[in-house]
């Protein structure tokens, strides 16, 4: 009966540093980012400004442009609330600049968001950029569990493709401060 | 062998993560409960029969009673277990800004917990100007949630929405697993159903 007990202990071991690993570790910096599994959008323009086609899901590592701005937001985070006028500013520095238009791109992840939950916030503060919902946490699980907002700056080319080149909490008042980041981390050319 | 199964399962529970996404507007002062017992009363109220009425102090200074709303508004009574803990703090701010669609169905909210007013005072600023009254039901403790029974054994309340009409019948009661939040979508839904 005793011997029963050890695969028994290993295994909830393992369980149990593999939840903790996952619940504490938001992207790093230098490091690949984690495969993200996530709902392509019903909008074709949402689709075609990410460069996907079709239904089903996608990851990041899918989307065409040298560097993906990944904002971690939910509809309930007053301070995602507070954050979304910056954020659509920096979406529109982005595409009214010939240079990095196509070259950047914006996606939302809404941490325990539902799909509805997500277009609320999209009407409330007029998004354009992409918005997915995360309803179950996988993907927020994925990125550590971080609190929000929380922003990831993904790096499309080089060998660690897709490679985090900035990962924290926060918002953004000086977004051109954070684009000028972006584009010097990324490496945008 | 039985015993391992049941274990293991209980171990998978406990190890799945209490999926919340902590708004930075709470910094570090959010104190995990860790995944608690999904419900732990006996509700006492039913779709159809008159909502139990109750007076409570608000934090915007007033006294709030259910029957102010009779033949007025439609009422969506949002209790939460606690404040300054995980879930709570990822509910209410996300009503904060959906007062046009509770305009749309001529219904107001009240959110409801058992903390009393200088906590829910400290706790709310931290989500902005409300919109909606916010209501302490901490003395005679959890009065109100005793009454529709949503109050836990250990003196929380139950994570639960509860609809009533202008009439003051209870249309809908969802008495919710305290470690998620309720869809935002259902409650509309429900809304929508009043006509």
């Amino acid at each position: 009966m005793k011997k029963r007990w050890i695969p028994f202990s290993l295994v909830m071991l393992i369980l149990a540093s593999f939840s903790a690993a996952q619940a504490t570790a938001p992207p790093k910096v230098g490091e690949p980012l984690p495969v993200l599994k996530l709902i392509k959008p019903k909008e074709t323009t949402e689709l075609k400004y990410l460069g996907l086609s079709g239904s089903g899901e996608f990851s990041v590592e899918s989307i065409k442009a040298q560097a993906v701005i990944v904002q971690v937001f939910s509809m309930y985070c007053p301070y995602c609330q507070k954050d979304a006028p910056n954020v659509n500013r920096l979406f529109g520095l982005i595409e009214n600049n010939p240079d990095l238009k196509g070259k950047i791109k914006i996606l939302g992840i809404g941490a325990g968001n539902t799909q509805f939950e997500v277009n609320t916030f999209r009407k409330r503060y007029q998004v354009v950029f992409p918005l997915i919902p995360d309803a179950d946490f996988s993907a927020h699980k994925h990125l550590g569990e971080v609190r929000t907002p929380y922003f990831i700056v993904v790096k499309m080319s080089g060998p660690k493709k897709p490679e985090v080149v900035y990962s924290r909490l926060g918002a953004h008042e000086d977004v051109e401060a954070f684009l000028s980041d972006v584009v010097k981390l990324a490496d945008v050319k | 062998m039985k015993k391992i199964l049941l274990l293991t399962l209980a171990c998978l529970w406990f190890f799945a993560a209490g999926a919340f996404a902590a708004s930075e507007a709470f910094k570090e002062n959010i104190y995990d409960t860790g995944r608690l017992k999904p419900q732990d009363s006996v509700l006492k109220v039913k779709i159809g029969q008159k909502a139990p009425d109750f007076a409570l102090k608000a934090v915007s200074g007033k006294t709030i009673s259910l029957s102010d709303y009779r033949g007025k508004k439609n009422v969506v009574l949002s209790f939460v277990p606690a404040a300054w803990t995980p879930v709570c703090s990822d509910q209410w701010p996300g009503y904060n800004i959906v007062q046009d669609l509770f305009d749309e169905f001529d219904a107001t909210l009240l959110g409801i917990s058992v903390d009393n007013i200088p906590t829910l005072h400290s706790w709310t600023r931290q989500m902005g100007d409300l919109w909606f009254e916010v209501l302490s039901d901490f003395w005679p403790h959890g009065a109100a949630a005793s009454r529709y029974g949503i109050l836990r054994s250990d003196g929380t309340a139950e994570r639960a929405i509860i609809i009533i009409d202008k009439r003051g019948t209870i249309r809908y009661i969802d008495v919710h697993d305290i470690n998620e939040r309720p869809p935002l979508e259902t409650i509309i839904e429900q809304l929508e159903k009043l006509g």
